[in-house]
């Protein structure tokens, strides 16, 4: 299939439960996640699916927004949004979500305004939004430098430890951390020095690996000989390989992997087998390095295309994905209306928060600037 | 408590202990871990070793592996936990173990540590303290012996201190665990050992403060970590040769607090700028840019500085002909006064 990997849907050790086609067919090695999906009502069900479409429909706006010169860049998530949607609604309130830097399903799951999000890609802000802030849901900021978050997110489970913030039995207090990155990120040394940390400290992490198949150009064989989730033995972390198209499933094995880590039994590793359908970044050109017959092979996996299909089978009609239709529709509206009114930063704005307290050389300089650009508004006048 | 009581300042004993740099370093990390819970440290060999040059001896005893973890050898790695556990409000002190191993970590401290402040708009502090045992002068071998203080200085959103005495060492530690910005804490190893005076009870002056080490009206001789020893006995022997020389201990190198700097080269029109770095742009060199800026027309002469040579540090073997010395300073004195 891919370059130099085995096809995952040849594949009966991988957790799925719905195929290619939406047909509701487990894999074997998905029998012990069935519980974790059991209590999925159709509400549920269509929330999930609900999501990965709004968010698809964003993230298209997004792209075009760039194509018409709004965004300075978009890091386009299509394809990947079963994986996603799936671990963060799997994840509680209380738990923490460090992404890497396409998560914008998970990051709208969890709360961020998507607009906040196209702020960094606009040039108005370093992070978008604030983690502390409530409405965030926990949500850390996104990071450009390759797995350098693995490490984050492992010191901020180590503190729940020693906070005694985990395995108190109580899945409702316990609090865990997912922290996501790619298949080129799993090549990084700070990826490796995480699980190490982790494994260590027995820190309630969920490592959760969206191996999209390439790293810009360079493909998954060229990171790994051996499928990317086996690695996780070798740090004494358990693992296990989900279809990263099947929401689903995704769902699934992070709710146990999450319940696991809150429930003090160390950290955890999942590796979503999934695909980026976009370029890298609106940057990027796919077609001097990967087949058209590719892309196509995965376009008939899409996850909302799979799970659309589940969802018609179980009953829900045309009146709901019309309804489906409209909210994507509207949500991706007010993006492009929002983000065009954004307004812009000042020259103040580079002092800001570069310290805790002002500094009287940064304030020299901030004053230098403020009379030497207001020199030209007089020259002017 | 040893200890003399030197004085009595309203009504209470004032106990001053004379110990060394390490010990000092040693009892501020205990008194900052005493005072606040959140606090704790992570490093290589910390723990039931105390740290190769002992800086955190007894501490594990006394607090626990919670509080004081022997960390897996991965520099990055504990960085990088580090500003994890300070995001769940923790305030981590971090040792690594030599100068020259710091590298492994440089992306964390510099491209997430030291941003993170301004990247989350001011709301969530990083107080994340980086010790750094620096500089030559103990004739160690590869990797044992760098002044790596640039690297960091030239990064916005870390403060870079160095304590020169065992007090500044006593008080420096502490403010710098409660500051809420990361700080690289580099400790300059050849002082380890001397023994000073350490006032417990009266803070040494805020972390970013310059220090008058010595008055003087001649020249003004600056300078931090171990050279500020140096400049102190270049400045001795000067005086026995009828010249008095200002001392001043820069004690932060980044931001730098300028004032009594250049109140002094105004006042002395000549100034020395001593580092064990490399000169070639350096600590030194921004500091001296700057006073030639602002002092230009109280100055007598250039600033001179007086820095290790643009080479890699040296075998041990040849480290004194590498290092500032009393001499070298002495020279540029001489030099400085020529004009």
């Amino acid at each position: 299939m891919t370059a130099g990997t085995r096809d995952i849907y040849d594949d009966t050790a991988i957790v799925r439960f719905l195929d290619a086609d939406g047909t509701w067919a487990p894999t074997p090695a998905a029998e012990p996640y069935l519980d974790a999906i059991k209590s999925l009502d159709d509400d549920d069900l269509q929330t999930l699916h609900r999501d990965m479409a709004v968010i698809r429909a964003i993230d298209e706006q997004a792209t075009n927004l760039q194509r018409q010169g709004q965004l300075a860049l978009w890091p386009s998530a299509q394809g990947q949004e079963a994986a996603q949607v799936g671990s963060a609604r799997a994840a509680r309130a209380q738990d923490h979500l460090f992404p890497s830097y396409r998560e914008h399903a998970v990051a709208r799951v969890r709360g961020v305004d998507p607009v906040d999000i196209l702020k960094q890609m606009r040039g108005l802000s370093h992070a978008g939004w604030d983690p502390t802030d409530p409405k965030n849901g926990n949500t850390h900021i996104y990071t450009l430098v390759l797995g350098a978050q693995t490490l984050h997110a492992t010191g901020r489970a180590m503190g729940l430890r020693f906070d005694a913030k985990c395995g108190s039995g109580d899945p409702d207090r316990d609090e865990a951390v997912i922290v996501y990155y790619g298949d080129g990120a799993s090549s990084q040394g700070d990826v490796h020095e995480a699980m190490v940390f982790a494994a260590s400290y027995r820190a309630p992490v969920v490592f959760f690996l969206q191996n999209n198949q390439w790293a810009i150009s360079v493909p998954v064989s060229t990171q790994s000989p051996v499928p990317l989730y086996q690695r996780s033995a070798g740090y004494g972390i358990p693992s296990v390989q989900v279809d990263g198209n099947d929401v689903l499933a995704s769902y699934a094995v992070s709710r146990v992997a999450l319940d696991r880590a809150r429930a003090g039994e160390g950290p955890q590793a999942i590796e979503a087998v999934t695909y980026r359908l976009a370029p890298h970044t609106t940057s990027d050109d796919p077609t001097k390095y990967r087949s058209r017959d590719e892309e196509a092979g995965w376009a008939h996996r899409d996850p909302i295309v799979r799970m659309r299909a589940y969802l018609r089978d179980r009953g829900a009609g045309d009146e709901y994905f019309a309804a489906v239709d409209e909210e994507a529709a509207e949500a991706a509206d007010d993006v492009r209306v929002r983000t065009a009114a954004l307004g812009s930063l000042g020259p103040d704005d580079l002092f800001r928060n570069v310290y805790s307290q002002v500094e009287e050389a940064l304030e020299e300089q901030r004053r230098w600037l403020a009379e030497y650009e207001s020199s030209f508004e007089e020259n002017l006048s | 408590m040893a200890g003399r009581v030197r004085e009595l300042v309203r009504g209470e004993p004032v106990v001053t202990r004379n110990m060394p740099m390490g010990r000092a370093l040693n009892e501020g990390l205990r008194r900052a871990m005493t005072e606040d819970s959140r606090v704790l440290l992570m490093g290589e060999d910390i723990g039931k070793l105390g740290g190769v040059f002992r800086v955190t001896e007894g501490l594990q005893a006394e607090f626990g592996e919670d509080r004081v973890l022997d960390t897996p050898l991965a520099e990055s790695g504990i960085v990088g936990t580090a500003i994890g556990l300070a995001l769940g409000g923790f305030r981590p002190v971090v040792e690594i173990q030599f100068d020259g191993f710091v590298y492994p970590a440089f992306d964390q401290i510099t491209s997430q540590l030291a941003k993170l402040t301004y990247r989350l708009g001011g709301n969530t502090p990083l107080p994340v303290v980086i010790r750094i045992p620096y500089g030559g002068h103990i004739r160690s071998i590869e990797h044992h012996q760098e002044s790596p203080e640039t690297y960091f200085a030239h990064t916005p959103g870390l403060r870079v201190v160095s304590p020169a005495t065992p007090n500044d060492a006593y008080w420096m530690i502490q403010d710098a665990i409660a500051s809420p910005d990361p700080v690289v804490f580099l400790e300059p190893k050849s002082r380890y050992w001397p023994k000073g005076d350490v006032d417990t009870s009266v803070p040494a002056g805020p972390l970013h403060a310059s220090r008058i080490a010595r008055p003087g009206s001649d020249v003004t001789l600056a300078g931090h970590g171990a050279m500020v020893t140096t400049l102190l006995d270049a400045a001795a022997v000067a005086e026995a040769e009828g010249t008095t020389c200002e001392v001043i201990d820069i004690r932060s190198l980044s931001p730098v607090d300028y004032g009594p700097l250049l109140e002094s080269v105004r006042r002395t029109g000549r100034m020395v700028y001593a580092q064990e770095a490399p000169g070639f742009t350096s600590v030194g060199s921004e500091i001296a840019a700057t006073v030639m800026e602002h002092c230009f027309y109280s100055l007598q002469a250039p600033v001179l500085r007086v820095s290790a040579f643009d080479t890699p540090f040296p075998p041990a073997d040849i480290e004194a002909h590498y290092l500032p010395d009393v001499d070298r300073v002495l020279e540029a004195v001489d030099r400085a006064l020529r004009y």
